[in-house]
C-alpha cells in the first residue's frame, strides 16, 4: 500500500509539475493581454517535434537547449505580427486567430513530419534506475523531469519577483498605461512574456515528448487539461496555476493507482445489485477508469464553490 | 522646454480641447488651472500620448504629438497621474525602482535621496505600496517620476484630498524639484499652491486657453478669477 502510495505522488508530481510549466505561460499571457491562448498547447507539440528533430542530428541534450528557443523566438513573432494586428478588433477576434493557429500548428505538423508517432527517445545517459523501492524501479528520466519543472518554477518566481524586469511584468499586468509612462516599453514586455511563455511550453514537450508519446495529437491531450488548471487556478494567478497543476496531477495519479469502484462504496452502506442489473456498469466503474474525468469535475465544482477560481481575484 | 501649439484632442465625437497654446522654459514651474472639466487632464494626456494628438508639441525642440507614452517619457518628459496608481502589491522601494528608466546610468536622484527626504518612505520601503496613506502615496508617485531623470515633469492635481500640512511638503517637494533644473507642470484646481510655488499660470476654459500671467497679475485679475476659476 506504502509503496503504491509513493509512486503515485511521484508520478503525480511529474505530472502537476509538467502541466505547471504549461500552465504558467498561459496564465500569464491571459493576466497580460486577457485573452486565452487556444494555440499554447500547440506551442507545446512543436517544442517535442523540433527537439525529436534536432536529436536526431546533435542529440536530446541540443533538443532540451534549442527547440524552446525555437518556440519562444515563433511565439514571440506571433506576437508581434499576429496578435498585436488582431487585437485592436477585440477579444473575440484575438480568440479566433489563436483558435485557428493551434488548427495551423496541427495541420503543419502532420504535413512536415507525418501523422505517425515518432520514436523520440531519451538520452541513454539517463536511461537507469534513480532508485528501487519495495521492488520498484522510478526512471532518473522522470527525476529529470521533476528537476527541471522545479528549476522552471524556482527561475520563474525568483525572476518575477525579485529582479527588476520582474517588478516591470507585474506592473505592467495591471497597470500598463502608468508602466508606459515610465518609460519602459509595454508592448516588448507583453512580447517577450509571450516568448517565454511559449518558450516554456515548448519545453515542456521537449521532456514530456519522450515518455507522454511525441504525435499530432499531443496537443488535444494536454490542452484542455491545461485551461482547466489555469480556471482552477483563478484565471492569472501564477501561484494558483501552482497548485491546481500539483492538485490535479495528484489527483489523477491517485486515482489511476487506486483499486476501489463504486461496489466498494455501496457494500459499505450495505447495497449490493445483480449483475443482470440494467446499470450493472454504473455500479462496477472503478475509480482508475473516471480518472480523466476528475479534473473536469473539479472544475465544476470550483466554478460552483468559488467561481474566481482558488486564487483567483474577481474583477473590480 | 516644451511648447504646445494649436492642440485639440477628442474623447469619440466630443471636442475636449479646442487649440490650446502654451509653453515652458527650463526650470519653470508653470500652473494650469481651471474648474473641472475644461480640459486640464485631457492636455496633459494628450502630451503623454494617451490621447491622440491633433496640432504641434515640442519638447526640447523635437516634435512628439503621434509618439508612445514610452518614447515621450524616454525623452525626459516625467508624468504623475491624478489618479496616482501606485502598484499596490509592489513595495516602495519597487515602486522606486520602477521608476528608473535604466540602472546603469545614475540621475539626479537616488533611491537613497528620496528616503532622506521623505523619512516615512524611508520607514516603510519594505512595505507594500497600497498600505501607504493618500500623501505618502502621493509622495511616492512623485519620487517614482523623479526616479527616470525627468527634464520636466507633468503633475496632475497632486493636493486633491491631502491634508493641509500634506500639501504643504508638496509644495516643498515641487520647489526643490525646480531648483534641481526640472521644469514643472502644475495642473492644479487650488488657487492656494499655484499662487504661492508658480513663475507663470494659465487659466483653461471651454478647451482653450483663456489667461496668461503671473500670479501677482491672477490676483488683481478679479473679471479671471471670478468668471473662470471661483466655483
Amino acid at each position: 500500500m506504502l509503496e503504491v502510495f509513493i509512486f503515485a505522488t511521484l508520478n503525480g508530481l511529474v505530472t502537476g509539475l509538467l502541466l505547471f510549466m504549461l500552465a504558467s505561460g498561459l496564465t500569464l499571457i491571459f493576466s497580460m493581454m486577457g485573452v486565452l491562448n487556444f494555440a499554447h498547447a500547440s506551442f507545446y507539440m512543436l517544442g517535442a517535434y523540433f527537439a525529436f528533430s534536432i536529436s536526431q542530428y546533435i542529440g536530446f541534450w541540443a533538443g532540451l537547449i534549442f527547440a524552446p528557443l525555437i518556440v519562444g523566438v515563433l511565439g514571440a513573432l506571433v506576437e508581434r505580427y499576429g496578435l498585436r494586428r488582431v487585437h485592436k478588433s477585440g477579444h473575440v477576434a484575438e480568440l479566433v486567430f489563436t483558435f485557428g493557429l493551434a488548427f495551423l500548428i496541427e495541420e503543419i505538423i502532420q504535413f512536415v513530419w507525418g501523422r505517425d508517432t515518432k520514436n523520440y527517445q531519451y538520452p541513454d545517459l539517463l536511461d537507469f534506475p534513480l532508485f528501487t523501492l519495495f521492488g520498484q524501479e522510478f526512471s532518473a528520466y522522470r527525476g529529470f523531469m521533476i528537476a527541471i519543472s522545479i528549476g522552471i518554477f524556482i527561475c520563474l518566481y525568483r525572476v518575477l519577483t525579485k529582479s527588476r524586469i520582474g517588478i516591470i511584468i507585474q506592473a505592467a499586468i495591471t497597470h500598463p498605461n502608468t508602466v508606459a509612462n515610465l518609460g519602459h516599453n509595454v508592448p516588448l514586455v507583453f512580447m517577450g512574456v509571450f516568448g517565454v511563455g511559449t518558450a516554456l511550453a515548448g519545453l515542456a514537450g521537449v521532456i514530456a515528448g519522450p515518455v507522454l508519446t511525441t504525435f499530432p495529437g499531443m496537443a488535444a491531450v494536454l490542452g484542455s487539461i491545461v485551461f482547466v488548471i489555469v480556471v482552477i487556478g483563478g484565471l492569472g494567478s501564477l501561484a494558483g496555476a501552482f497548485i491546481a497543476s500539483l492538485l490535479i496531477g495528484l489527483l489523477q495519479s491517485y486515482a489511476i493507482a487506486s483499486d476501489v469502484g463504486m461496489a466498494d462504496f455501496l457494500n459499505l452502506i450495505g447495497v449490493s445489485f445483480e449483475r443482470s442489473h440494467p446499470l450493472n456498469d454504473l455500479w462496477t466503474l472503478t475509480l482508475p477508469q473516471v480518472a480523466p474525468i476528475l479534473p473536469y469535475l473539479l472544475l465544476v465544482l470550483v466554478l460552483v464553490f468559488r467561481p474566481t477560481g482558488l486564487l483567483g481575484k474577481r474583477e473590480e | 522646454m516644451l511648447e504646445v501649439k494649436d492642440l485639440h484632442a477628442y474623447y469619440g465625437k466630443s471636442h475636449i480641447l479646442q487649440g490650446v497654446d502654451f509653453n515652458i522654459r527650463e526650470g519653470e514651474i508653470v500652473s494650469l488651472l481651471g474648474r473641472n472639466g475644461v480640459g486640464r487632464s485631457t492636455t496633459v494626456k494628450t502630451i503623454m500620448g494617451e490621447v491622440e494628438p491633433q496640432g504641434s508639441i515640442k519638447f526640447k525642440g523635437n516634435e512628439i504629438a503621434g509618439k508612445t507614452s514610452f518614447e515621450i517619457a524616454h525623452m525626459g518628459l516625467g508624468y504623475v497621474p491624478e489618479n496616482r496608481d501606485i502598484f499596490p502589491t509592489l513595495t516602495v522601494r519597487q515602486n522606486l525602482i520602477l521608476g528608473m528608466k535604466s540602472t546603469k546610468t545614475q540621475g539626479r536622484w537616488t533611491i537613497e535621496e528620496m528616503f532622506s527626504m521623505f523619512p516615512n518612505l524611508g520607514r516603510r520601503a519594505d512595505v507594500d505600496g497600497g498600505v501607504l496613506s493618500g500623501g505618502e502615496q502621493q509622495m511616492l508617485c512623485m519620487c517614482r517620476t523623479l526616479m527616470g531623470d525627468p527634464d520636466m515633469i507633468m503633475i496632475d492635481e497632486p493636493t486633491e484630498g491631502l491634508a493641509p500640512i500634506i500639501v504643504e511638503q508638496v509644495a516643498d517637494l515641487l520647489q526643490e524639484i525646480a531648483k534641481r533644473g526640472v521644469a514643472i507642470l502644475l495642473v492644479e484646481q487650488k488657487l492656494s499652491i499655484a499662487l504661492k510655488i508658480s513663475h507663470r499660470l494659465y487659466v483653461m476654459g471651454h478647451g482653450k486657453i483663456v489667461y496668461e500671467g503671473t500670479p501677482d497679475s491672477l490676483m488683481q485679475a478679479d473679471d479671471v478669477r471670478t468668471e473662470w476659476l471661483e466655483v
